[in-house]
């Protein structure tokens, strides 16, 4: 436990601004997208809470909090918490109007109440706090309206009982960020079940219902050090479920915003359980279809490891190469992107590591026929750290990016590109001016070579099926050549 | 199959053809390690070639290995290694040696990738029934067991698929040691495993002995059926079907039955979803006494389940389910039970539930009879008729047939026509289009008079649709409707509106009725081919659209088999020739094509 008790970690706000700010590459090809042809859709309401309505539901008014003494006011409070247990029928937006209303109210003193009042916190409320929250908050999520829910498409569909639900997670959170409040009694209601069932809460569609979750879950983490190791483990199976199996999760970015500010208190040296999940969960998040939804939060945790521990910087790039886009531009600007971030914070000693297949990489999207891919890559030109790290091992990299570099300085459909193109070529020429008249000088040569080889492959292929026919034909004619 | 392995080993041999000279295993292992991925993709893909270069011997010694240890590489590489590796076995010497091939595959099962995995252990299941009993001990089931205890979650569920091929061909100690990995896999900590588990526990209740079925798997099956999860839940109701198929009658009222009442009132609506859309496995599997007593409730509550997802997967089993029904209650059961839910269900809210019974509702009319047809089922099928949602007026009409049989379409006709002409002219083409593809079967249905009063006008109308797809369902529609009314119908009623179409301002149904005449022709016949057809168009040899010209050379390649040849000489030869000499370079090429295909030059 000790070990876990250094871990400090930021509150949530304070790395939002970072991890928030929007994907700048994410809509701007020009087909019309679906969302702007339904725009004029309502927006549609959901609610699997309730289950049967057969008579209306009637609770007995009881007095305010305040107009009551002192030594009346816990067992009220009691009284209160236990009536907020009844929940409502929002799809039936005329049922029980009064006892809602009633109920909206209820909650409004509670949230007051918890937030000003002073000693009301007795050992018998904890179990009724948490009691009345999970009777409100855990439910089955409803499916999702439209059959095959694109959440960078479609209109989410809200949470017809939040009236009441906002105001149990402002209850809540507030409780758990009461002076009073005392995890070592509060962890025998709130414990792993609890959390369990908390995060699979984080696939509601209502981005309102999110955010309250993410507050939610970050003072769990902050406040009860024995459920850390847990919720880190079964944050670690959503993603894994959500990479191999479904490909569906609406909270993903919420959890990696958590995340963030978590693996921001690690401690040093890393443990290898937090190095895996970084290698094993977080990379392979990269190959997510939606990753444009959690790009933003995913790519900060990276970071995040990567000042901590820059060793990590080989794994990192390599696992991003393998995950790298191979037929969708706009995820292969933000893995750009994000690569670019990382090359930001690289150490030199690490750079030199891991320039080989990186170069590899950049020259390919340097030549991407997609304009943006290739300005993206091209823009690393104007970042003076990078500049200044290609410049040290100029000798590795120009040959790698050279003949790309020639070819499409050549060839490129846009004008812009090959402008850009030609002020990097000018940059490699200023930086190695030898070198790189032998590589243009040789440029040719070496495209016959690679043609030479290209028809040897085909050669040795065309011997190896004719061999196959052969043999083919020998077993099946039974005949065995002498 | 020992044989061969001797010949492709045979040294004269491969002095004879110089193969190990010319394929040294560098060169191929180059190939497979090429820096494209798309080369080594291809590479990996013709591995039986390399294998088949190198010869059993070598590919036992030097590429399995290779291959085993150079296994990181692109998912896609590894997926079609995984598979290839599946159809390897003659490639290394036969089933003798067929134990060489697990290595690699095993490292395969490991990988991240869901994909690249289950087909390694699809190989993998493959090969096992290439072990002999010995070597599936020896080799194949201590993999099994590694696989099992592995550290990461990816080789503990990839173990899951391997444990019921080789429970039946090892010893009882071997199998007890099998169940035990199984149990311990059912209670994974990682739900990842568990799902796994619980997706394969059915196929391995097959191969266990009933004693075994009754201790082990039940305990298991009550164990995933409550789990924490519903992911974890719900595929335990998919296994509820073959345990159940497994056991004696009397034993399921006690070992089965608790489980799955509690699984088709489940709080998550996913688990209720899976009962809905199991029903008619499950109605067979637990025989007609359970479903009276148990699963005709349970239905009737999935038919007004709170969620329309599950309304819908139920709706959909709502003939299937009548079927099913002991012959001797059917019909009470359809009547007292099940048809007042499908009542409420014609006028459901939600548009997927009623399309979901739109779809099967008709198929109830052959099991409840004439009489109970027309007094209960045809209001609803009228109902249904006008609904406003498309789909579901799609989904009656689609299934005319069925009511036809029992009480006749006439009765319908009254409603059909507004519904069908209101389709006809829906907003979107894809509605459109399905109509039209039922025109030929309500044609058939409704008789050829109710059709040229009612219907005619409209399949002339698509001809001139303005989605291109409907103009060409519609032509196809003709030739269907004329395969079924007759010549001398076509005559009469179609051919002349398609070919006055022919002097139509917009180009684009001058073309129709070309499209139209290329279909039409070899159902007509070659009298009015000849007459009627071919004479327009010869004229629109001389349209002014280029489009129109090149479409007149397809067509007289299409109905020229339908000529005779003194008319393919005297009349259609100089219009191509004329054509082929055109200055737009595509009616040349159609009209040269023609002329050849005519025989013509």
């Amino acid at each position: 436990m000790s070990a876990y008790s250094t871990e400090r970690i930021l509150p949530v706000q304070a790395m939002s601004s970072a991890a928030t700010a929007p994907p700048s590459v994410d809509k701007v090809d020009g087909f019309s997208r679906k969302s702007v042809r339904k725009a004029k859709q309502k927006r549609a309401q959901s609610s699997s809470q309730f289950r049967s309505q057969d008579k209306p539901i009637e609770l007995v008014q009881l007095p305010l909090l305040k107009d009551v003494s002192a030594q009346e006011q816990p067992e009220l409070f009691l009284k209160k918490l236990q009536q907020c247990c009844t929940l409502f029928d929002f799809m039936d937006t005329l049922s029980d109007l009064k006892m809602k209303e009633y109920k909206r109210s209820t909650l409004n003193e509670l949230v007051d109440y918890v937030t000003v009042s002073r000693g009301y916190l007795t050992e018998q409320t904890y179990p009724e706090v948490v009691k009345m929250v999970s009777c409100n908050i855990f439910r089955t999520l409803p499916p999702s309206d439209s059959n095959e829910f694109d959440p960078e498409e479609d209109e989410p569909t809200l949470e017809a009982s939040w009236p009441h639900l906002q105001l149990v997670y402002e209850f809540f959170i507030r409780f758990l960020e009461s002076q009073e409040f005392q995890p070592s009694i509060a962890k025998k209601y709130i414990d792993q079940k609890f959390v369990l069932q908390l995060l699979e809460l984080f696939d509601s569609e209502d981005p309102r219902e999110r955010d309250c979750l993410k507050t939610v879950l970050h003072r769990i983490y902050g406040k009860f050090l024995g459920l850390r190791a847990f919720i880190r483990k079964q944050i670690n199976n959503i993603f894994l479920g959500f990479v191999y199996e479904t490909e569906h999760f609406n909270g993903v970015a919420e959890l990696l915003e958590i995340l963030g500010s978590i693996i921001n208190g690690f401690a040093l040296p890393l443990k290898a359980e937090h190095k895996q999940f970084l290698v094993k969960v977080l990379l392979p998040l990269h190959s997510a279809r939606s990753l444009s939804l959690f790009h933003a939060q995913l790519a900060y945790c990276i970071v995040q490891f990567l000042e901590k521990d820059p060793t990590l910087t080989e794994p990192v790039i390599r696992g991003l190469l393998k995950f790298w886009p191979k037929t969708c531009s706009q995820k292969e600007v933000m893995f750009l992107g994000e690569l670019e971030e990382i090359l930001d914070v690289i150490e030199p000693t690490q750079f030199v590591k891991i320039q080989e297949p990186l170069f590899k990489q950049i020259s390919r999207c340097v030549s991407s026929p997609h304009f943006q891919v290739a300005e993206r890559a091209l823009y690393y030109w104007n970042n003076e750290y990078i500049m200044s790290l290609i410049e040290e091992n100029s000798s590795v990299i120009l040959p790698i990016m050279f003949a790309s570099l020639y070819r499409i300085s050549k060839e490129h459909w846009n004008p812009a590109i090959s402008a850009l193109i030609y002020n990097v070529l000018k940059a490699f020429m200023e930086m190695n001016s030898a070198l790189f008249d032998d590589l243009a000088a040789t440029y040719k040569s070496d495209r016959q070579r690679e043609k030479k080889k290209e028809k040897e492959r085909e050669d040795l292929w065309r011997k190896l099926e004719e061999l196959e026919l052969r043999r083919g034909i020998q077993n099946s004619d039974g005949i065995i050549p002498t | 199959a020992r044989l061969r392995a001797e010949v492709l080993n045979c040294p004269s041999m491969a002095g004879a053809d110089g193969d190990d000279s010319l394929y040294p295993i560098a060169v191929l292992i180059d190939e497979l390690r090429n820096e494209d991925v798309q080369l080594r993709l291809n590479s990996i893909k013709k591995l039986s070639t390399i294998a088949l270069a190198l010869g059993v011997e070598r590919t036992r010694t030097e590429l399995l290995p290779f291959l085993t240890d150079t296994i990181y590489d692109e998912d896609e590489v590894l997926l079609a290694l995984a598979e290839q590796l599946g159809n390897f076995t003659m490639l290394v010497g036969g089933p003798e040696y067929v134990h060489c091939l697990l290595p690699p595959l095993e490292s395969l099962a490991t990988v991240e990738e869901t994909v690249v995995r289950d087909k390694a252990v699809e190989s993998l299941r493959k090969i096992s029934h290439e072990h002999s009993p010995v070597d599936l001990e020896v080799h194949f089931e201590p993999l099994v067991k590694r696989l099992a205890s592995g550290d990461w979650f990816t080789s503990r569920t990839s173990a899951c698929g391997l444990f019921s091929v080789c429970y039946p061909r090892v010893s009882s100690t071997v199998k007890a040691e099998i169940r035990q990995h199984f149990r311990n896999l059912c209670s994974d900590d990682t739900p990842m495993v568990r799902r796994a588990a619980a997706s394969k526990l059915g196929e391995f209740a097959k191969v266990l002995e009933l004693e075994y079925v009754k201790s082990d798997i039940i305990s298991l099956f009550t164990a995933l059926a409550s789990d924490e999860q519903d992911s974890v839940r719900l595929l335990a109701v998919e296994a509820c079907v073959s345990i159940a198929t497994l056991l004696p009658q009397e034993d399921l009222e006690t070992l089965v039955m608790p489980t799955l009442r509690q699984a088709a009132e489940d709080k998550s609506w996913r688990v209720r979803y899976m009962v809905a859309d199991k029903f008619s496995e499950l109605q067979k599997a637990v025989g007609p006494e359970i479903t009276k007593n148990d699963l005709v409730p349970a239905f009737q509550n999935l038919l007004k389940d709170c969620e329309a997802e599950v309304r819908a997967a139920a709706a959909n089993k709502v003939k299937e389910f009548c079927e099913n029904l002991p012959e001797d209650s059917r019909e009470t059961i359809i009547m007292t039970h099940i048809l007042p839910c499908v009542k409420e269900l014609v006028s459901d809210t939600n548009q997927h539930v009623k399309s979901a019974l739109a779809s099967v509702i008709m198929g109830l009319s052959t099991i409840l009879g004439k009489d109970n047809t027309i007094e209960h089922l045809l209001p609803l099928f009228l109902a249904q008729l006008k609904d406003e949602c498309p789909e579901v007026r799609l989904n009656i009409i689609s299934n005319l047939d069925c009511v036809n049989e029992v009480i006749g379409i006439r009765q319908l006709s009254q409603s059909l026509l507004p519904a069908i002409v209101e389709l006809a002219e829906d907003a979107k083409w894809r509605v459109r289009l399905a109509i039209i593809e039922y025109m030929p079967l309500l044609a058939g249905q409704l008789g050829v008079e109710f059709f040229d009063e009612k219907l005619n006008s409209l399949c002339m109308a698509w001809l001139v649709d303005h989605v291109y797809a409907i103009r060409e369902a519609a032509t196809c529609n003709l030739t269907k409707l004329v395969e079924k009314f007759g010549a001398e119908w076509a005559q009469n009623t179609i051919v002349p509106k398609v070919l006055g179409m022919a002097n139509d301002p917009n180009y684009l149904h001058r073309m129709t009725t070309l499209f139209c005449i290329n279909a039409l022709s070899e159902a007509c016949g070659q009298e009015i081919t000849t007459k009627h057809m071919l004479p327009v168009v010869l004229k629109m040899s001389n349209d002014q659209v280029a489009n129109v010209r090149f479409n007149v050379a397809k067509s007289l390649q299409k109905i020229g088999p339908v000529l005779d040849s003194n008319c393919l000489q005297t009349e259609v030869k100089p219009v191509l020739e004329k054509l082929a000499a055109d200055q737009d370079i595509d009616v040349k090429y159609f009209a040269q094509e023609a002329i050849s295909v005519l025989a013509l030059a």
